[in-house]
């Protein structure tokens, strides 16, 4: 007699292989999905549950993963897919919760960014209810396990959000905890996210130190300024997020080890633009000219093309497809690059030439 | 037949921008509307499917057995026509959801949607009535048209039309894999052998699902399981059939020759659609069941556009078709189907004889100089 005793994984994976027979040619999770949209796992969603706001012009909206989600680590971001009039957009957020939270939920913090579809709808049109796609926690701006003893952090907007969910993560009530400094700069006090929530945290943990520039009245944080509110600054391992201008000055003027040095960006600076030439995408058989400026994820986009996408600023890799033939250039930096079989960033890429790419 | 209708006075590229227009301004309005409408629909269609299954399982009530196929008949219709016909025209890509794409989609018919995609989208759609380019002129098996020349197999058409209707989906599959094309060198045959096991494992899948699967779960309910199944696949199969061929077939729906496409202008391809395709008439579900191939003639002017949009379109182009003069073919459901199978009759025997001397065999359309 044999008898094999299948793990639950294994009988799960079977179960749902014989349901497929059933279902064919949709897929189990494509009914399963019309009871819970939850609980289908070929395409992760999660459901609003809160939008709680934190400042004129931002929010932090409460989410409840569905079957799929992975914990993070505090400090990484997710691609959010939310449909906008019909069209799907995706975006990338950080993650501004902790992680393990018990309610099983977690949270990202927007701020509209003026102009900003995406960003604007989720902040000051989503009601709880609300279905969104998730992609699953990226990235590497994150906290080393156990963490240092001595950290600065500088943010300035909303780059305050991952630093939010990495602070909820630290120890700060024990007394061999780390010792923390915040340098967070925001036009006003009002306008400071999560300012009550951090002023009472630094109030409570005398091994948090908060300081607040607010810029409209003091001016932009400058690198001489770090060096005064935290003279050991480069001595501490940093982890800095805000906008390009800010972290290209610390950046610069870092003389610590490369290594303690950990910047996130959240916006694209294109730079260079050039002839552009014709697109073709090879599965779909779809064809477009692209301008010199238009990046190829948008050029795919209005041709009908199913173009993956995420944060459309060359950080998330969400984009990636392969190049068949041609080459690209880089917007960022001008470069233009490319071989047969490349996987290249399409939001932060454009044609130098004519281009194929296999999507 | 009608009139011939000369369209040599017409100043067909000014249609052609009327037309443009009417694209273009649906397109741009494209919204939350449109999309919770194709949503909304797909889930309809997903629990009268799972409904009526579950009703088959009560079937040895009679009443449960008749509502059961019917439902499921209704949802197989749904999932052919409105939904999977047009999501595979790209109709919903605009949408960029992943879940209703053209790039995604299968459904639940025996050609595979990449093959489908291909002998329909591009062949039909691009060749509309060009005999000898559109392989659905009688879909390459009956004589449709007078200009087709005769031969004595087409006396057994009305029964093999009658054939057809009831396996149309097998019948669509299998005419998909082109097998007509393989002597005359056209088609590779290793292609059309990779294309027709793809056929044979959906095939596969669609029996034992709905002819071993389901039946078996019923239980001692096997045997009305198994016909409810049969039943729904059948009228499913009838219907599309019907609609389709009316969309193409009946009287004053007008065929080309190839020399017409030579340096086709974008109005002239606009004309072509127009003249040939015929509208059936009908209240708003009817057009839901009919896929909106009720509105053949604004589908075939706007393949790619949701079809929710084809109702409200149509008083456009029938007015744009009055403007210029140009013929607008509608009827109802009956007129358009008697009018298919008088020809399928009529033209399975020989003639009606040559057109008189001096008028094209077929259509010949100039764009007005």
């Amino acid at each position: 007699m044999i008898l094999t005793s299948a793990s639950p994984a294994t009988l799960l994976q079977r179960l749902s292989a014989a349901a497929q027979w059933l279902t064919s040619p949709l897929l189990p999770d494509d009914y399963l999905g019309l009871i819970n949209p939850l609980w289908g796992a070929g395409e992760l969603c999660g459901r609003v549950e809160a939008v709680d706001a934190e400042t004129s012009d931002a929010a932090t909206l409460v989410i409840r993963p569905g079957r799929g989600w992975v914990t993070h680590r505090p400090g990484q971001w997710i691609r959010i897919g939310v449909d906008i009039d019909g069209r799907r957009h995706w975006r990338t957020f950080s993650l501004s919760s902790a992680p393990g939270r018990s309610d099983g939920r977690v949270t990202v913090t927007v701020k509209a960014v003026r102009g900003g579809l995406v960003s604007d709808y989720l902040v000051r049109s989503t009601a709880p209810g609300t279905v969104l796609r998730l992609g699953l926690p990226e990235g590497a701006f994150v906290l080393p396990e156990p963490p240092p003893p001595r950290l600065l952090f500088v943010t300035a907007g909303s780059g305050i959000t991952p630093v939010m969910a990495m602070l909820d993560g630290l120890r700060l009530d024990n007394a061999d905890g780390p010792d923390v400094i915040l340098v967070h700069s925001a036009p006003t006090p009002a306008d400071v996210i999560f300012g009550r929530r951090l002023r009472n945290l630094a109030a409570r943990w005398p091994r948090l130190r908060l300081h607040e520039r607010h810029t409209r009245s003091e001016g932009r944080l400058r690198p001489a300024d770090l060096a005064r509110l935290c003279p050991d600054w480069t001595e501490r391992s940093l982890w800095a997020c805000g906008p390009p201008a800010m972290l290209d000055d610390i950046a610069a003027h870092w003389t610590g080890p490369a290594d303690r040095l950990h910047v996130e960006r959240f916006s694209l600076v294109p730079t260079a633009a050039g002839p552009g030439g014709r697109v073709r995408f090879t599965r779909s058989g779809r064809e477009a000219e692209a301008g010199g400026e238009t990046p190829l994820l948008a050029v795919g986009e209005s041709a009908g093309v199913l173009m993956p996408s995420g944060c459309r600023m060359g950080i998330c890799y969400g984009c990636v497809a392969r190049l068949r033939t041609g080459q690209v250039r880089d917007v960022r930096t001008g470069q233009v690059h490319g071989e047969v079989g490349d996987m290249i960033q399409t939001c932060v890429s454009v044609a130098a030439g004519p281009v194929e790419i296999e999507l | 037949m009608p009139a011939t209708f000369h369209s040599a006075s017409v100043d067909t590229e000014e249609f052609g921008r009327e037309l443009d227009k009417i694209r273009d301004e649906v397109l741009a309005s494209l919204g939350e509307r449109d999309a919770a409408y194709i949503r909304n629909l797909i889930a309809v269609q997903r629990k009268l499917e799972l409904g009526g299954r579950a009703l088959l399982f009560a079937s040895w009530l009679p009443p449960a057995w008749a509502a059961g196929t019917a439902a499921l008949a209704v949802a197989k219709i749904l999932e052919n026509m409105e939904i999977g016909h047009n999501v595979l025209h790209g109709q919903w890509d605009w949408m960029r959801d992943p879940k209703i794409h053209s790039a995604t989609w299968e459904w639940d018919m025996a050609s595979p949607a990449d093959q489908w995609k291909h002998s329909h989208n591009f062949v039909h759609h691009t060749w509309t009535n060009v005999l000898g380019k559109d392989r659905d002129i009688g879909f390459s098996a009956m004589r449709i048209s007078p200009e087709q020349p005769w031969h004595p197999i087409y006396l057994a058409q009305p029964f093999y039309n009658a054939l057809l209707a009831l396996f149309f989906e097998y019948g669509i599959a299998i005419y998909d894999v082109e097998l007509e094309r393989i002597p005359s060198g056209k088609k590779d045959p290793k292609e059309a052998l990779t294309q027709l096991r793809a056929v044979l494992a959906k095939i596969r899948r669609q029996i034992v699902k709905d002819y071993v699967a389901f039946p078996l779960l019923a239980g001692p309910a096997f045997l009305p399981v198994l016909l409810g199944n049969l039943t729904a696949n059948m009228a499913r199969n009838v219907w599309g059939h019907t609609i389709i061929f009316c969309g193409h077939f009946p009287e004053g729906a007008e065929v080309f020759t190839e020399d017409r496409l030579e340096s086709e202008t974008r109005g002239e391809w606009y004309l072509r659609q127009l003249l040939g395709s015929c509208n059936i008439d009908g209240g708003r579900l009817f057009h839901i069941m009919s896929g909106n191939l009720s509105h053949q003639i604004e589908h075939h002017l706007f393949p790619d556009l949701p079809s929710n949009r084809y109702a409200e379109i149509a008083p456009r182009v029938r007015a744009l078709c009055e403007r210029f003069g140009l013929p607008y073919t509608s009827g109802s459901l009956a007129r358009q189907a008697g009018s298919v199978w008088r020809r399928v009759l009529r033209l399975a025997l020989p003639g009606p004889g040559r057109p008189a001397a001096g008028e094209p065999p077929a259509r010949t359309l100039e764009a007005a100089a």
